[in-house]
């Protein structure tokens, strides 16, 4: 089963291999360990512009280790990560932003006590003037940022309003406006579904193709393969810090994924025990049953 | 990007009055601020003491309570600065003796010009806060240890080093040496509006709020300075320099003690080694009456000078009124207790959803 799914792996890359120079983004074999403690280890990967990437995994799989190293927070110790088919080692969000990398976390990255428009053009503030005089140009980036969210489809009703009183939804999306007006090329999307509704998460989802459709790579990090499948193009399946599978569509069913991601014979055995519990609950209705007929009899 | 540019119809349209946005009062405006619930508080304190002691009217007390915000207003500014960016400096108290200590022993030992001195004491300011801000940021300490850890040995090397050196508790004269004159001038002279002086203090005050507020609101380094105190990851996360922004506040604390170290000194000639101490409090009270929240991300340079400007007036209007000074203390724990609970509700404000 193993060798099975590592030859899938590489028969994967290897299809990509030719064109290695078009692919956005790749990894070979990367690692991360803190300490003795070992986070990732010998994960593959590659993301396309116009192309969604979908890591999957369960709580601990590594997912958050994985984009904290795409995204520049930290630094992988093994395997190789290159961009544009060059070999690269970002050593800070900014590099990876100037590479053109953007995340959007899942606690958002954004600054709840400062307005919408701030926000937006937080680290790439602009500005007229010079020298000593050098300002930020207000007027123009509330309405570049008004203008940018509005054509996400997202109608904001005044940007001057601290960006902590709109809901996750439409922070999300701000940020993912954010990313795109600042020419990311790879857009990381770290988590962006898990603390929402089921509403909010389509409009989530729907950004998420739009990003696409503007020629981002995206990556979406999820742990709902309900999520990821509909707008996913490949799948990379995350377990204990180990590349358990990676598929493209084709390859995979909905059903297959998420199998795949609770480990098959782990859901089987929880489905049993869920079942167990059942009948327990009915013999012990039944007892109880038993008990009081007894004592009124 | 490029349908930003390409887009000149579309752009027209996003500036139009959107019809969920309800006219905003003037007053809607004014209660976001938050400065707001100290300046309530100021024009509640002045027309008291306008009431009780009509003699607080009179310019020439108008230029004492100003004098006297003035003294803690001016490194308020950088408190208040540095709070928004979600740190605070116990050592800032201890600090400003240290700058006039450093100025007038440099001049006196050496024998050189005041203005060497002057010049040296601006670098050992700057210096003290660029220590503050590094150990801070290598140990991940809270501020407080930091800060506290640095005030207990600046007042140490500030007693050590003067009787060390000068072999007094306090800094031997230095006005006799050259361009004592000219200094007292800069940082200890009276201006003359209208028959009555003013200290120059005040118009250095004024005129560092007025800068600070610009670099605040108007400036890539204020947008930082509220992302740093507001969400430090996040403003990492989108490529704000964290910690040349927090390293460059407690700099800017260091050269508004500076300002006020040289006041210090060349009000009189000499500086008294073991002042100062308990005085960072006064600061930290006048940038959190002024609406700067404790935790950071909020606050401002305006709010900071009016709550030196609170100070300054319950200092002074005690006396005006011919009350025991000894009440003063309460008053201003009163005060600090009243603005941090208003500053509770505005921060919840600002935060819900509607």
């Amino acid at each position: 089963m193993k060798t099975r799914k590592n030859k899938k792996t590489e028969d994967l890359l290897e299809k990509l291999e030719p064109k290695i120079s078009d692919n956005l983004l790749t990894l070979k074999g990367v690692g991360k360990h803190y300490g003795s403690i070992i986070a990732l280890r010998g994960v593959d990967m590659v993301v396309d512009p116009g192309k969604v990437t979908c890591v999957l995994g369960d709580n601990g799989a590594g997912k958050s280790t994985l984009i904290k190293i795409i995204a520049g927070l930290h630094q992988h110790d093994e395997g190789e990560f290159s961009l544009h088919g060059s070999a690269i080692k970002l050593k800070s969000p900014r590099v990876a932003l100037d590479a053109g990398i953007a995340a959007v976390y899942q606690d958002l990255a954004v600054v709840p006590l400062m307005p919408i428009w701030r926000n937006f053009f937080l680290g790439s503030e602009l500005t007229t003037g010079v020298g000593l005089f050098k300002k930020l140009d207000v007027q123009k980036m509330k309405d570049i940022t008004k203008q940018e969210l509005s054509d996400m489809g997202i109608d904001l009703r005044d940007v001057e309003q601290p960006i902590g009183q709109l809901s996750g939804g439409e922070r999300q999306c701000v940020a993912i406006a954010r990313a795109v007006y600042f020419g990311a090329k790879v857009l990381i999307l770290d988590e962006p579904t898990a603390a929402l509704g089921v509403k909010q998460s389509g409009v989530v989802l729907r950004y998420i193709l739009q990003a696409r459709d503007r020629g981002l790579g995206v990556i979406f990090i999820t742990h709902n393969p309900h999520h990821a499948y509909p707008v996913g193009d490949s799948f990379l399946l995350l377990k204990r810090g180990r590349s358990i599978g990676y598929y493209s569509k084709s390859e995979i069913t909905v059903e297959e994924l998420t199998a795949q991601m609770a480990g098959g014979a782990e859901l089987a055995e929880l489905a049993h025990e869920l079942e167990q519990l059942g009948g327990h609950d009915e013999e012990l209705a039944e007892a109880e049953a038993g008990a009081n007929s007894q004592a009124t009899a | 990007m490029s349908s930003i540019t390409a887009s000149p119809s579309q752009k027209r349209k996003s500036p139009a009055l959107d019809e969920r946005v309800g006219k905003k009062s003037a007053l809607s405006i004014l209660l976001g601020r938050p400065e707001i619930g100290a300046l309530v508080g100021a024009i509640a304190l002045f027309v008291f003491f306008a009431v009780v002691a009509p003699v607080f009217l009179a310019p020439a007390s108008l230029a004492t309570v100003l004098y006297g915000a003035s003294t803690i207003g001016i490194m308020a500014v950088g408190v208040s600065l540095l709070m928004i960016g979600g740190e605070f400096d116990l050592s800032t108290g201890v600090a400003v003796i240290s700058s006039a200590l450093s100025a007038s022993m440099i001049s006196w030992y050496f024998g050189l010009n005041v203005w060497v001195g002057i010049a040296l004491a601006l670098v050992v300011s700057l210096l003290i806060g660029f220590i503050n801000g590094i150990i801070l940021i290598k140990t991940k300490l809270p501020s407080f240890i930091v800060t506290l850890a640095s005030f207990l040995m600046l007042t140490g090397l500030n007693l050590g080093l003067t009787r060390a050196i000068g072999g007094s508790v306090s800094s031997p004269s230095i006005a006799d040496i050259e361009g004592f004159q000219s200094a007292k001038a800069v940082f200890a002279s009276s201006v003359n509006i209208a028959g009555i002086d003013v200290k120059i203090t005040v118009f250095i005050w004024i005129a560092m709020v007025i800068i600070a507020s610009w670099i605040l609101l108007r400036t890539k380094i204020g947008n930082w300075i509220f992302a740093v105190g507001g969400d430090e990851k996040a403003a990492r996360a989108v490529g704000v320099p964290v910690v040349r922004t927090k390293i460059g506040l407690f700099m800017a604390v260091g050269f508004c003690g500076w300002v006020l170290g040289m006041h210090n000194l060349f009000a009189f000639d000499s500086v008294q080694s073991g002042e100062g101490i308990g005085n960072e409090f006064l600061y930290i009270i006048a940038a959190v009456i002024g609406g700067c929240l404790l935790t950071g991300g909020y606050g401002s340079a305006i709010g900071g000078a009016i709550g030196a400007f609170i100070f300054g007036m319950a200092n002074k209007g005690i006396v005006y009124a011919e009350w025991n000074p000894d009440w003063f203390k309460f008053f201003l724990g009163l005060m600090l207790l009243l603005a941090t609970v208003v500053n509770i509700v505005v921060k919840k404000r600002a935060e819900s959803s509607k």
